[in-house]
């Protein structure tokens, strides 16, 4: 008999664990398990809630990523409420499938604590994998506490199954994944009613017998791509509208941009993850004790880009640094959250002066004084242009 | 002729309708076309069963050849038919013949 | 193998694979095609690699499968049909399926099996998924335009192992996927060649019930036409001498005991066999071979029946 956790508790986990904790509650049906690190404690807390009877799902342990989120796709095709999780070379070495996965718009749910790429080989944070994956179809949240984790994957499964897209959830690696804070678990029946299994357009059954991943000519192919481009449209509404429904339910919710001691700021870091949310809060409270109008932006959910919503918290900002952990090489500008915020900027007629710098490569620590001095830099100097912060050049 | 629209199409080029490449008919890939010739067959099922097309038919009913008395017939559909010729060539009587397929 | 069908009458006549498809003429695959989706019967699931099976017959909006069939990508479909298979068990537990006792059948080529998939096969293998893995076997790459796979003939011509004065052909030589799978230890793996229809769905059907114990493998025989050059109308003849001369043999790894099937089993002695020229001279892709070459041929295939002499005393 599965044993159903019955009433909210808090308990001390990780991000990882926090995440294991979110798939149980959601009664997921299959789970593909492949190790790499930082993800791996995910799916080992998963191989001991269904040893132990608290999960009733099968697990599939591939012999790689690229099976493992094939084995996702297969059992979703089914019919089947999916998890897998990977990062880094296990992102990279999937990423052929996570074009088909979005394409064939199956709500595959996969956790990504995020994770640098080779070469040369790094176990350390940073935003390399994922950002790689950015432009694959899938709904990309990036959450910054492990709290945040729980939540957003319950959240993800339902805006998976409603806009039948698969989603991602990213998170620091090590930093995150790895780290304690206090969880508050939701009574697993509640997540349960609220994550009702949808009738899906089409599955794998012998009784409605359909054709799934045919060869599409010139005279179709576009079509199907403009289907995902409309999906996305659709998603970015979907996901307010579950954010805000669970915050009733659940009594936390997100929005799709967080900020700190934006209403007044003249000065703003935009960034994303926890470590560097988390350290140019500290570095804006500096600031601001220094008579600088300091704010800070996370943003939560990643694709579908919420556009207007970063606009307008940055409205009355004077300057603002974006801060990257990934770098795109030979770009205009290295970090890809810059190129999504100077687009939305130029395409909506905002001009102002915008500095790109880059940090916390590989786990490069990203000191409290080096944020600090993002924000002295706006003041005084303000410019459009990319910045590698925290490398011995 | 226009085609469906993105909004109009299943999501995720999903095929609902099974076995719709009948709409195509291959007929025209053929230059030689099979002909049985009754009288010569024994009724021995090879070109039905080695048809890559499955367009070899087996009707039920009561066909005198010669002096004997079958239950059954192989006819091909040729509206799929690609001419081939697998079905002459295993025939053991050589009661299939293939011949010039006409304009 | 159980005999489920013992003459040509108890055939089922219900075609479940439409015709319209994009297949050559002569097509071996399409046959085996034919015979699979019938046998199987209408409650299986079937996952397929990219391939020419794949891309001839789906071309959207048309379809010539009459089951629930998915297609991912090349290398994939063993972990595909993995997925398939752990959540039709999984659905069952809650009672979230109501198709009853679905099978799940991979469909596969050599270029998907031996080479890029050989890992998702070794895979699913491992983890004694209950799933039927069919592979027809048609020698190379033939979607792309016949390139060499690990499954090619040595001296076999294709586009990327032409032949000419400085190579002659494949270098090496034909990967023994049998091998690979039994040592895998599964409860069944048989070879068969559409030449041999009757011998071909009894197989098919044997293993589909052993599903039920572990994965099972079929290693089906399929002739092409541009790929081996040959005219259309000799795909049968070719898979039957390619049993006859020995170079394909019918056998059945049941449960740990090697089986040869009929008319395979009269072959360990050499002389009962056609020789394997009858088999090289109707192909175009061995139109270059000397008589020294196929002599090399006729020595490595005396070595492998020893090889199979040899593993059926085990």
């Amino acid at each position: 008999m599965i044993q159903i956790q019955k009433t909210r508790r808090v308990e001390a986990l990780t991000g990882n664990y926090a995440a294991a904790y979110a798939v149980k509650a959601a009664d997921v049906d299959v789970i593909a398990v492949y190790p790499i690190t930082p993800q791996t404690t995910i799916v080992e807390k998963l191989s001991e809630f269904v040893a132990n009877g608290e999960l009733n799902a099968e697990l599939i342990h591939v012999e790689s990523e690229h099976s493992a989120l094939s084995a996702v796709v297969g059992a979703s095709a089914a019919g089947a409420r999916v998890f897998t999780a990977t990062s880094s070379q296990g992102l990279e070495l999937a990423h052929e499938i996570l074009h088909i996965a979005s394409a064939m718009r199956l709500p595959i749910v996969m956790a990504v604590p995020t994770r640098a790429i080779s070469a040369p080989i790094s176990i350390h944070n940073d935003y390399g994998d994922v950002m790689n994956a950015r432009d694959t179809g899938w709904v990309i949240y990036i959450a910054a506490s492990a709290q945040e984790v729980y939540d957003t994957i319950i959240q993800a499964y339902r805006v998976a199954e409603t806009v039948n897209l698969p989603a991602m959830v990213a998170y620091d690696g090590f930093l995150i994944s790895h780290t304690v804070e206090p969880v508050e678990l939701n009574n697993e029946e509640e997540v349960r009613r609220f994550l009702p299994r949808s009738v899906r357009p089409y599955t794998l059954n012998p009784k409605r017998p359909v054709t799934m991943g045919p060869l599409a000519s010139p005279d179709w192919y576009y079509e199907f791509k403009y289907q995902q481009v409309l999906a996305m449209k659709e998603a970015y509404k979907v996901v307010k509208d579950v954010d805000a429904l669970y915050g009733e339910k659940f009594g936390r919710s997100y929005g799709v941009v967080e900020t700190y001691k934006m209403e007044d700021a003249e000065y703003a870091i935009v960034t994303y993850g926890g470590a560097a949310f988390g350290n140019a809060k500290a570095a804006a409270d500096i600031a601001r004790e220094r008579g600088i109008a300091a704010g800070v932006v996370r943003v939560r959910l990643y694709r579908p880009f919420p556009t207007m919503d970063v606009l307008k918290v940055l409205e009355g900002v004077k300057a603002l640094a974006v801060l990257d952990r990934a770098i795109m090489f030979g770009s205009p500008a290295e970090g890809p959250l810059y190129k999504d915020i100077a687009t939305a900027m130029f395409m909506h007629g905002v001009d102002k002066p915008a500095a790109n710098v880059i940090h916390g490569i590989g786990q490069r620590t990203m000191y409290v004084e080096d944020m600090y001095k993002i924000y002295t830099m706006l003041r005084e100097n303000p410019r459009k242009e990319v910045v590698f912060m925290g490398v011995r050049v | 002729m226009s085609l469906p629209k993105a909004t109009e199409l299943p999501i995720g080029a999903v095929i609902p309708e099974p076995g719709s490449t009948r709409r195509n008919l291959t007929a025209g890939w053929r230059t030689l076309r099979p002909v049985i010739h009754d009288d010569r067959c024994i009724r021995c099922q090879l070109c039905w069963l080695y048809c890559p097309e499955g367009t070899i038919v087996e009707r039920k009913g009561v066909f005198q050849v010669g002096n004997r008395t079958y239950d059954v017939k192989y006819e091909i559909v040729y509206d799929y038919c690609k001419g081939c010729g697998i079905c002459a060539n295993e025939c053991p009587t050589k009661a299939i013949e293939m011949v010039p397929e006409t304009p | 193998m159980k005999v489920y069908f013992r003459t040509l009458k108890d055939l089922p006549r219900e075609e479940l694979f439409a015709p319209g498809h994009r297949m050559c003429a002569g097509c071996g695959a399409a046959i085996a095609m034919r015979w699979i989706t019938k046998t199987i019967g209408p409650n299986a699931i079937i996952a397929n690699a990219t391939g020419c099976v794949e891309v001839t017959t789906t071309p959207y909006p048309e379809t010539a499968w009459m089951h629930p069939y998915i297609h991912v990508a090349f290398e994939n479909a063993a972990a595909v049909a993995s997925g398939v298979e752990a959540a039709i068990k999984t659905l069952k537990r809650k009672g979230m399926w109501d198709a009853g006792d679905t099978k799940v059948v991979v469909i596969a080529g050599d270029g998907g099996t031996y080479d890029i998939g050989l890992q998702s096969l070794s895979g699913m293998l491992e983890r004694r998924h209950g799933v039927l893995y069919i592979l027809y076997d048609n020698e190379a790459y033939m979607n792309t335009g016949i390139q060499r796979s690990g499954s090619t003939p040595k001296y076999a011509w294709t586009t990327t192992t032409p032949v000419g004065t400085a190579v002659r052909g494949k270098i090496q030589w034909k990967k023994d996927i049998m091998g690979i799978v039994m040592a895998h230890r599964v409860p069944y793996a048989a070879t068969a060649s559409i030449a041999y229809i009757l011998d071909m769905v009894n197989k098919i059907k044997t293993a589909l019930e052993y599903t039920e114990e572990g994965p099972t493998f079929l290693h089906i025989y399929a002739p092409c036409v541009p790929g081996w050059r040959y005219p259309e109308n000799k795909t049968v003849e070719i898979a039957r001498l390619a049993v006859e001369t020995g170079y394909f043999p019918l056998y059945e790894w049941d449960h740990g005991k090697l089986r040869l099937n009929p008319p395979s089993n009269n072959h360990l002695d050499k002389t009962k066999r056609k020789p394997l020229k009858e088999f090289l001279k109707l192909q175009g892709r061995f139109a270059h071979l000397t008589d020294e070459e196929i002599a090399e041929l006729e020595e490595e295939l005396d070595a492998y029946w020893q090889y199979l002499a040899k593993l059926q005393t085990l």
